[in-house]
């Protein structure tokens, strides 16, 4: 049980004043370190499980466990710091503040978690070595981040989400800008970043054809029974 | 890197907008400070239209009427001082000096004021400044005149001038003591009060000129100039006459003195806390002075929260990052909060600074045109009050983006679409 970055039971949410829950998940559980392809249509709940995941809602029953966690027993203030000790975040795109340069882009995480920070030590060091491992130019590391193309800003994103080495990273259809080909090298960069960093990876697509770099896959319609019986 | 740094940086992002904010926030502020600088300058130069003067002594009327016509050249007087009066009033041992006045006669609108020497000794203003002259020197025959500034400067005279004065306040050609010219022989430095306005001849020559003269007009036989200068030029009577006193503690004791005078009704007034009265009186004009520069301070606030809101929009996805990496929501109003109070510090240190450079530019020219001199000083505890309520108000204000950004921000999540 100590071994699960997730462990849900029972889970139940619906949105406020709505009679019909989203989300219906009776069990589900994930191993550390084994990184995770959650596949759903848009509109079968993606954006609720990661709303809940990262603490941005609680549920209206059941257990939600991150890491151990209960996050059920945190108030809203403890679960936004939970996930800036505990969680990257990648989005599609736009993960990146315009007005910083691309160094302070990726350090940010530090600046809202004290552990992060520690566990980065010399917090733009560590940003740019990041950087390099995600092979973007060290002459870019001041520049603006309009500068960067799309693929390279969603590597900086990958940079900003793993430093400080959270060990769990949620990524939001990352590669929905993104090429074929710059998408599968996106893929094998982001899962080769997280295994070092020791991060497990929960990547979440409606495409299924970026299910084959995963071993361990879920459609999400296959656990959420809220719609199921909807669609039954 | 810090909150407070992500807020400076993401408003240097919108520069422009932000610029323009400040700018227009800036100038209200320097709007209010200004106005409230001329006011109290305005005031306080009135209020020293005579300085270091105890008591103004004249007959019995109003003090507010009284000093209007003694200092401001305003009105006439109701009674004379006699002679006899002023001279034992001036020789009691708590008097200094004494400068006797004695007005009723004019120039061309200007008024014609009689008196001595010691005029141009004794007289202050604006605390401790004493009369200059500009060209020339104080009267010293019968005959002489000195000029206030705005007198020679709109009269257009230069010393050596003869000049006709006038009998009473209306000048009329019947009524011009043209027999008796008098010479100008000083101008005075311009000093931003009544003096500026008035004509200044000794005594002895408003008797000269009257000596035959009964009940306002000329009488039968005529005195020329010369043969005047022969007679008895001691006045009889004198409008009003300033005191100054060995010991101001002992101010109120010879007000009460010359009060309960029993050989003449008199009065006796003392100029500072006459003019604050006559000041409150005037001063109404001043408060909606500041009641315009309060509302343009208010638009200026409305504009800056104009500026925020529309912002907002474009914010969306800075702040759905910024939750991500684990921002509490109270982080971002605080954001709002922190760049609400940037710009209004940068207002306020730019207004004052805009104001003091006007301030520097415009002083010599206000001294010049309308005599008030600008005293260049430090804020006083009220300006920065009304900073201080402008600063927080200004962050009350942004509570109002903050919490619209607090709210949305609850509803996106992360996972905004785009």
């Amino acid at each position: 049980m100590s071994d699960a970055v997730i462990s849900i039971n029972n889970l139940r949410f619906s949105w406020p004043g709505a009679t019909n829950p989203v989300l219906d998940i009776e069990q589900f559980q994930l191993q550390r370190g084994r990184h995770l392809f959650i596949q759903g249509a848009s509109g079968c709940g993606k954006t609720t499980l990661l709303n809940l995941l990262t603490g941005i809602n609680a549920p209206d029953n059941g257990s939600v466990r991150v890491l151990g966690q209960e996050l059920n027993a945190l108030n809203a203030l403890q679960r936004d710091r939970f996930r800036a000790d505990h969680l990257g975040v990648i989005f599609q795109q736009f993960n990146l503040l315009p007005y910083l340069n691309i160094l302070d882009n990726v350090a940010l995480p530090c600046s809202f978690s004290r552990r992060r920070k520690h566990k980065a030590g010399d917090v733009d060091g560590a940003a740019q070595q990041m950087l390099e491992e995600l092979q973007i130019p060290v002459s870019m590391f001041q520049r603006h981040v309009m500068d960067l193309s799309v693929g390279q800003q969603q590597r900086v994103a990958v940079a900003r989400a793993l430093i400080g080495d959270p060990e769990l990273v949620i990524a939001d259809e990352p590669t929905s800008a993104l090429d074929s080909d710059n998408r599968d090298s996106f893929i094998e960069l982001l899962f080769r970043r997280a295994t070092e960093h020791q991060s497990t990876l929960i990547f979440v697509s409606h495409d299924q054809h970026l299910a084959s770099h995963f071993d361990n896959r879920i459609n999400l319609a296959d656990i959420n029974r809220a719609h199921a019986e909807e669609a039954a | 890197m810090r909150l407070i740094s992500v807020a400076v940086k993401s408003a240097w992002n919108r520069r422009l907008s932000l610029s323009l904010t400040v700018l227009a926030l800036a100038i209200s502020v320097m709007l209010l400070l200004g106005v409230d600088k001329i006011r109290k300058e305005a005031k306080s130069n009135f209020v020293n239209t005579i300085s270091q003067t105890d008591l103004i002594v004249g007959g019995r009327s109003g003090p507010v009427n009284l000093l209007l016509y003694s200092v401001f050249r305003i009105g006439n007087a109701t009674n004379n001082v006699s002679w006899q009066s002023y001279q034992e009033i001036k020789t009691l041992e708590q008097v200094k000096w004494s400068v006797p006045l004695s007005l009723g006669d004019s120039h061309r609108g200007f008024r014609v004021l009689g008196t001595n020497q010691d005029y141009f000794k004794y007289y202050r203003h604006s605390g401790d400044r004493a009369l200059q002259f500009k060209t020339g020197a104080a009267f010293n025959q019968v005959y002489d005149v000195v000029l206030g500034a705005d007198v020679a400067r709109e009269l257009d005279y230069a010393l050596g001038d003869k000049i006709i004065v006038s009998h009473g306040l209306v000048s009329t050609d019947f009524s011009a003591h043209d027999d008796k010219p008098f010479t100008v022989v000083g101008i005075l430095a311009k000093t931003g009060t009544p003096v500026d306005r008035t004509l200044h001849v000794p005594l002895e020559g408003i008797t000269a000129i009257h000596i035959d003269w009964q009940s306002g007009r000329r009488s039968a036989f005529s005195i020329d100039a010369e043969q005047a200068l022969k007679m008895d030029l001691q006045p009889k009577a004198i409008t009003a006459f300033m005191l100054g006193l060995n010991n101001r503690i002992t101010t109120f004791r010879v007000q009460r003195q010359i009060n309960e005078y029993a050989e003449e009704p008199l009065m006796a007034i003392i100029p500072g806390s006459t003019l604050t009265t006559l000041w409150h009186t005037l001063s109404s004009f001043e408060l909606v002075l500041l009641a315009v520069s309060s509302l343009v301070v208010v638009a200026g606030l409305a504009g800056m929260l104009t500026t925020i809101i529309s912002s907002l929009n474009e914010r969306r996805r800075e702040m759905a990052v910024l939750r991500a990496i684990g921002a509490h929501p109270y982080q971002i109003v605080l954001l709002f909060v922190l760049e609400t109070l940037l710009i209004i510090l940068l207002s306020i240190i730019l207004g004052i600074i805009l104001l003091y450079t006007i301030l520097l530019i415009f002083k010599p020219l206000i001294l010049g045109w309308v005599g008030i001199n600008i005293t260049v000083s430090a804020l006083d505890w009220q300006q920065w009050l009304v900073l201080a309520v402008i600063t927080v108000s200004a962050l009350l204000i942004s509570l109002i983006p903050g919490l619209i950004a607090y709210r949305r921000s609850l509803q996106d999540g992360l996972m905004l679409r785009v």
